[in-house]
């Protein structure tokens, strides 16, 4: 394709240059009017926009049921959690088509929430039982639900790039429209994979999007200390002649339009797109990191004050999409679904011991 | 003799290793400011500054062979892997590179780098990170590869692996990051390759590393209530192995069985095995039995791992089945 027209999505100005951090003193209350967004307005009505503020609910709540219940014993492992980031998670996945792809990191319950998965069954999984979305095998890294085309919970930094490369090789190979959309962190971008991918996807010109989420830290990496150009990431895919967009990530709104344009894009194209969304994890990075040794408290702060599951329900309030009292029902529902989800982990049965050495091979 | 810890003697060997060769550094992921991983390089940074303790993307295969390029050009550095299972991303550096640079060269380099590395699994880390490819890198040759079991040996063998001029594995079971013992406060060291009787006995020889010997104890605590004399042998280096104390154990007790907390299947002990099988046949009063964990990749589900793994009953039952031969 020519380049003039895979500049396309970022010229047309669908998206909207947004304050990429937290770079003044008071966080913007991001202030958005949907019904003036081309791309937004004709496809997302006030249900949808409630749909998504349920799923961001439901995925803080989930995380938080999460460290409690590894604190009893009952999640065991390594368990990551998505909290501060799922703005970029709902926003990135809600535009997506059943029929398209997901492949992700070990950071995964909030995109397979964000999907839709069966909360009951990710909770199982964290509890290692039977009826677990991996059948207790996998645990809190390895989510899977081929059925939802969500290809996993990977935990080998970068080793999920070039599987959705592969994914997109099918797709473009069996001419479908589908996406593919690949999750990776800032970390990730320093493996041989994502430039091997890059070039790879580029060369091939296959239909994926690159969606990384720029928390600023690899573990106790800042990204400045690991990475030439730090946190730039606007012209570091010029070598593979790969669009990049560049999206507030605390902003579901705003992740949401430049992801909508990019899947418009690629399955229109068939191209690659590399979307660089700027968020922040609250909490450590694994539940063995306190997350307080390599960043200062002030940064943490910072970002906390840009909340998602503060700044979000405002917008909403303040749109008039919704009331306090629709807000409160929903909550409330979300509780009653995690409630629920625990309740179930907890009687599901263990898998029978055999069953270790079912799925070895097909 | 001081007690300390499995954790802490590594760190001491590291630490006199940058204290007193200016050749040596230190370089892996989040080993810095973060501390490591398992906490082996806490403080480090702030008291050797950033020359010698490196920070490092998340680029093994990158950082690797950089290992691999500082040492051929003189200098020794210490390379820490997060976890064993992420040495694949860099196989092709340690195996292709490190190990034949100085065959391949015809012996005008060397390559005087450890890569330290936990391993091992039982902390329901699942598939991608519970594995213990010290089974895999010992069979190279061009390498060596080390796998304590306690403090003291860990410190004996890390100062041997720093001062030899060859790469070495330097695998650490992330179970004994915690576990105590005595170690000498005068300076000694252990040569690689050179096993420890850790248990003398008559009726039969227990044979394995690492995590594994802990194993052997408890099961031949539990055979000496059944008046079943076992001795253990702590082999301490997968390569090379110390074949002649295996085999003059075997020549002692006629009998013997081994242990991989690996798995069974292309595990350490298969090479073992065979190996002290054709050098004590006269010996033997019946075959070897090998202990592993079994032949699945590693499930994230407690009870699952815990089946897979080795543990010290299916030890007594080989050397029950090994004696009524
Ligand atoms: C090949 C490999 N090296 C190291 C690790 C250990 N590790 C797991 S996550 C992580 C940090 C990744 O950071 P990033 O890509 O920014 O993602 P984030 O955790 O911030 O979401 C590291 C070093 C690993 N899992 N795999
Ligand atoms: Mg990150």
């Amino acid at each position: 394709m020519e380049q003039a027209e895979k500049s396309k999505v970022a010229a047309t100005g669908l998206v909207r240059p947004t304050s990429n951090g937290p770079d003044k003193e008071s966080p913007s209350t991001n202030g958005y009017d949907v019904s003036r967004n081309p791309v937004l307005s004709e496809r997302v009505d006030n249900a949808e926009l409630l749909r998504m503020y349920r799923l961001m609910l439901l995925i803080r709540r989930f995380e938080e049921t999460c460290g409690q219940h590894y604190s009893l014993g009952h999640i065991r492992g390594f368990l990551h959690l998505y909290i501060g980031q799922e703005a970029t998670g709902i926003g990135a996945i809600a535009p997506l088509e059943d029929r398209d792809y997901i492949v992700t990191h070990y950071r995964d319950h909030g995109h397979a929430l964000a999907r839709g998965l069966d909360t009951n069954r990710i909770m199982a999984e964290m509890f290692g039982k039977r009826t677990g979305l991996s059948k207790g095998k996998g645990g809190s890294m390895h989510i899977f639900d081929a059925a939802q085309r969500f290809m996993g919970g990977h935990a080998i930094v970068g080793a999920q790039l070039p599987l959705a490369a592969g994914i997109a090789l099918a797709q473009q190979y069996m001419d479908t429209d589908v996406v593919t959309m690949v999750f990776f962190g800032d970390g990730a971008t320093n493996q041989g994979t994502f430039h091997e991918t890059l070039n790879l996807a580029s060369v091939w010109q296959l239909p994926v999007i690159f969606f990384m989420e720029n928390n600023l830290y690899g573990m106790g990496s800042a990204v400045g200390r690991v990475r030439h150009r730090g946190s730039d990431f606007s012209d570091a895919l010029g070598a593979y002649d790969v669009d990049v967009v560049s999206v507030d990530g605390m902003d579901v709104l705003a992740v949401r339009e430049a992801t909508q344009a990019a899947i418009d894009s690629v399955r229109a194209q068939g191209s690659p797109i590399f979307i660089e969304a700027k968020t922040f994890r609250f909490v450590g990075h694994s539940f063995a990191d306190p997350g307080d040794q390599y960043r200062e408290r002030s940064e943490v702060d910072l970002w906390r004050r840009r909340d998602p599951l503060v700044a979000y329900p405002k917008q909403l309030l303040e749109y008039g999409v919704t009331t306090q009292m629709e807000l409160d029902d929903l909550s409330a529902s979300v509780d009653a679904e995690i409630e629920a989800a625990v309740e179930f982990a907890i009687n599901s049965p263990e898998p029978e011991l055999s069953e270790a050495f079912d799925d070895v091979y097909a | 003799m001081a007690n300390i810890t499995f954790r802490e003697a590594i760190t001491r060997g590291l630490e006199e290793a940058i204290e007193t060769d200016e050749n040596v550094f230190i370089m892996g992921e989040d080993i810095g400011e973060y501390g490591g991983a398992y906490s082996v390089t806490k403080g480090f940074i702030e008291k050797y500054g950033e020359k010698r303790i490196k920070d490092t993307p998340i680029s093994e295969a990158a950082f690797v062979g950089a290992g691999v390029g500082a040492a051929s050009a003189g200098l020794r550095p210490i390379v820490e892997l997060m976890s064993i299972s992420f040495s694949l991303v860099a196989f092709d550096q340690i195996v292709n590179m490190a190990a034949n640079l100085r065959y391949m060269s015809g012996g005008q380099i060397k390559v005087p780098m450890v890569i330290r590395a936990p391993t091992g699994a039982g902390v329901q880390l699942g598939a991608t990170h519970s594995q213990s490819f010290e089974t895999w890198l010992a069979e190279v040759p061009g390498m060596y590869c080390a796998c304590p079991s306690n403090p003291r040996d860990a410190l004996g063998l890390l100062r041997s692996a720093i001062k030899s001029d060859n790469p070495v594995i330097f695998a650490e079971h992330s179970h004994l990051y915690g576990s105590r013992g005595e170690v000498p406060e005068e300076y000694f060291e252990i040569p690689l390759g050179e096993a420890r009787l850790d248990r003398e006995g008559d009726d039969l020889t227990l044979v394995s590393y690492g995590y594994g010997v802990h194993i052997l104890r408890e099961a031949a605590d539990a055979m000496a209530e059944d008046g079943i004399d076992a001795e253990i042998i702590d082999l301490r280096s997968l390569s090379p192995v110390d074949y002649p104390t295996v085999v003059a154990s075997v020549q002692k007790t006629g009998r013997a069985a081994m242990l991989d907390t690996a798995r069974r299947n292309g595990g350490a002990m298969a090479e073992i095995v065979s190996e002290v099988q054709e050098r004590a046949m006269d010996w033997l009063d019946g075959p070897i039995i090998r202990v592993g964990s079994k032949d699945v990749p590693w499930p994230y589900n407690r009870n699952m791992e815990r089946d897979i793994l080795p543990d010290a009953k299916e030890v007594v039952d080989a050397a029950r089945r090994v004696i009524a031969f």
